[in-house]
């Protein structure tokens, strides 16, 4: 019963608040007035003045996508660089040895795509420097990228007849200081007032009751936990992510985290309802987000309440928290796969077989349910434009959305930016599943390992960064196949969506009229819910049955490998 | 044209250098020392992460998990990590893992017999199967409850001290927080140094 208002609790707060805040982003992304604009307005403008940025000057995609490339790019070389020699710098205090060279490469590619991929354990492995400097940079700024993308989109398909897509470098600077910064620094500090540690401390040395000693590693941690849940981003300061008592220390830090990273995803929905001036056309798009989130998470509280045959119990705490329990663990694991964000409260590879399941299809639909900060809107919106496309094939019309024409361009544009991360899941995932140096990092066998490589793939596709963490992934290979997944992941679909964005932008609107067909109504949910689940679903059902289907039912029989 | 294009490559390539040296500043110093410095300065206990002394020495963290096995400690829940927090973790045994299912049996029948419980499902279940972090510092009041009979036997109690530990573990339990969130459960390590602390 406490589960269930819990539960219920956290939907009603999310619902309330991602309006408001949708309200609130509109106002600073459209350049107009707003009540964090005399606090903050002084360090938006000496951001322009030192980096010489005209924000008036508007781009057109080509520009635009060429900002993103570079900042993004010289973002990577740097993180790179920065762990491939942090030993030789300060704020190591635990004496940490540099890192090498394909970690380094996974991990850079993994925080500039939003990915937050962990095959390594923060603990162990890198310094306050690396963490200050270079991960929280990435986690505001690759939350930033995806937004400007989403903004440049969005502009493309309510603006008439324009190259002018706005200036990525003021879209960036506007999400950092009047969104991301103001919240993290609320949420930080919410966070070390229930626990989380924020010190520069050495590791401490305690005797334990029973007379061992313990090593405990502090850190500024609540500063980067904030961020990296507001930024979907979901790269745990701990190995045990949002688990570590010191990230989230009370059940309170657990809901404010998936409020967090869910919060301006939802928010965003209705930005677009702001830029493309219709209440409907937003909440048409909330409600079918929150349809597949409502189903998902039906589904995976089910599978886990469900009895196991193989450990004879129901509900199990297989790599769960007690203070969060299984329905808080199961609602995060639903929400962060949803979001794009991969923090995790408990273990998804110790979730029952169809909660993982969830998990998995939930990345595997390419984001979309809410999603990455930006990236989740942009993904869905090229599921719009797919599904306006086939419902105009059926009627035999051409298709238009917001007023303008879907033609052959687009519509290849949208293929490929599906396509691409698809790919990736199933071809990398048949590759590893082939050569010993796949199977090497296995931890679980049966069905249960190829969900483990399935799992990895789809999270570094779909720039998730969960992962089915058994899977030891700190080798050549999978440091690099996973890299190279999630740069295809990220960037092959920002491209097309830019060109999309362009090519829209170019087009005139055509005013409504009685043959339009409406984007705005529960038939178009309905319409949008069968494209999604047909083109991006049932692309995965034949892994997605020899893995965690099977499982589950040879779980009810009892067998074990 | 080729040479404006390339203009445009030359300005754009500056200011994506410029910007992400502001934003390093901005996001990777300047808001993580801010934080660190309103940290220290509004929660200085809770920001060095809640240290709990003993006899002048750190015994613990009021958060970290310690591993208790001994009979006259309360037991904290399995640990893949054995509660080394360098690194935390666990044992991301998935749901039809043999290994997963040889631990919980082994630890089922250690959990019944060392505290004399005959019913194996009525054993909590955390007490089971080891937590996420590896470094849980919660068990369930039920846990607590039905471990009390040894440890206070290992003791040497009599009636009124038993009588005691029994009142710390009511007074200890934590609810949901603000009547909501979470699960009710007890601080291993804190009810263990209060026993100790039982004359």
């Amino acid at each position: 019963m406490n589960e269930m208002i819990q539960i219920v609790f956290f939907m009603v707060a999310f619902v309330a608040l991602s309006p408001l805040l949708g309200k609130f982003m509109a106002k600073v992304f459209m350049g107009e007035n707003h009540f964090m604009k005399p606090v903050l307005g002084w360090l938006e403008r000496s951001v322009y003045r030192v980096s010489g940025i005209k924000s008036e000057e508007e781009m057109n995609w080509k520009t635009y996508t060429y900002g993103i490339l570079l900042f993004n790019f010289s973002g990577m070389v740097f993180l790179f660089l920065l762990q491939m020699f942090h030993a030789y710098l300060p704020l190591n205090t635990e004496k940490l040895p540099n890192v090498s060279w394909h970690l380094s490469f996974n991990t850079a590619v993994s925080f500039v795509t939003n990915t937050n991929w962990q095959s390594y354990s923060g603990e162990n492995t890198l310094s306050y420097l690396v963490q200050m400097i270079g991960l929280t940079v990435q986690n505001f700024v690759s939350a930033g990228t995806g937004v400007a993308v989403l903004l440049a989109l969005v502009r493309g398909l309510t603006r008439k007849t324009t190259e002018n897509l706005g200036n990525f470098w003021a879209d960036m600077t506007r999400i950092v200081i009047y969104v991301l910064l103001p919240l993290s620094i609320v949420l930080t500090m919410l966070f070390v007032g229930q626990g989380a540690v924020q010190t520069f401390s050495h590791y401490a040395r305690a005797t334990t009751l029973q007379g061992t000693e313990q090593v405990i590693p502090l850190g500024p941690a609540a500063s980067q936990s904030a961020i990296k849940q507001l930024g979907t981003n979901g790269g745990g300061f701990f190995n045990a992510n949002a688990a570590h008592p010191f990230e989230s220390p009370t059940p309170f830090t657990n809901f404010l985290g998936m409020l967090a990273l869910l919060l301006i995803s939802g928010g965003l929905v209705f930005t677009y309802g702001h830029y493309t001036n219709s209440r409907r056309q937003a909440w048409t798009i909330f409600i079918t987000m929150f349809i597949l989130f409502a189903a998902g998470l039906a589904l995976s509280l089910w599978a886990e309440y469900g009895h196991n045959n193989v450990l004879n119990i129901a509900g199990n705490m297989e790599g769960k928290e007690t203070r969060f329990g299984v329905a808080n663990s199961v609602l995060y694991s639903v929400i962060t796969t949803d979001a794009s964000c991969g923090a995790v409260n408990c273990m998804h590879d110790s979730l029952s077989p169809l909660s993982g399941l969830v998990s998995m299809f939930n990345v595997m639909l390419g984001e979309i349910i809410f999603g990455g900060v930006g990236a989740g809107l942009y993904g869905m919106v090229i599921f719009v434009l797919l599904t306006v496309f086939i419902a105009g094939l059926m009627v035999g019309r051409t298709p238009e959305y917001l007023g303008k024409k879907v033609e052959a361009f687009e519509v290849k544009m949208a293929i490929f930016a599906v396509l691409a991360p698809s790919i990736v899941i199933k071809l990398f995932s048949a590759i590893a599943c082939t050569v010993p140096a796949g199977l090497a990092g296995l931890n679980n066998s049966g069905p249960h390992g190829l969900s483990e490589i399935l799992y990895a793939f789809s999270s570094a596709a779909g720039n998730n960064g969960s992962a089915f963490a058994g899977l030891n992934t700190n080798t050549v290979f999978y440091n690099l196949m996973l890299g190279f997944g999630m740069i295809i992941g990220r960037f092959g679909v920002i491209v097309p969506v830019m060109a999309i964005a362009g090519s829209m932008g170019r087009k005139k609107i055509t005013p409504v009229s009685s043959g339009t067909f409406k984007t705005d109504n529960w038939l178009f949910v309905l319409l949008l819910l069968s494209v999604i689940i047909i083109v991006g679903g049932l692309t995965f059902f034949p892994p997605l049955a020899l893995g965690p289907v099977v499982e589950h039912f040879l779980m009810n029989l009892g067998v074990t490998y | 044209m080729n040479e404006e294009k390339e203009n445009i490559m030359k300005t754009q390539l500056l200011i994506a250098l410029k910007f992400f040296l502001v934003m390093t500043v901005l996001t990777g110093i300047a808001y993580p020392l801010m934080m660190t410095g309103l940290a220290q300065l509004c929660f200085p206990s809770k920001a060095n992460g809640s240290l709990i002394m003993k006899n002048g020495k750190i015994a613990g963290y009021e958060l970290i998990g310690q591993k208790f096995d001994s009979s006259i400690y309360f037991w904290s829940r399995p640990s893949a990590v054995d509660y080394n927090p360098v690194p935390s973790g666990a044992s991301n045994f998935g749901p039809t893992s043999s290994k997963l299912q040889k631990q919980v049996s082994e630890r089922r029948m250690l959990f019944a017999a060392r505290n004399s419980i005959t019913d194996l499902a009525s054993i909590p279940k955390e007490m089971i199967f080891a937590s996420a972090s590896g470094l849980d510092p919660h068990i369930s009041p039920e846990a607590a409850l039905c471990q009390l009979n040894r440890v206070a036997t290992a003791r040497n109690f009599n009636a009124v001290q038993k009588q005691k530990i029994h009142q710390l573990i009511k007074g200890m339990t934590e609810g949901p927080q603000y009547f909501i969130f979470g699960e009710p459960r007890i601080n291993v390590f804190k009810l263990n140094l209060a026993v100790d602390n039982i004359r």
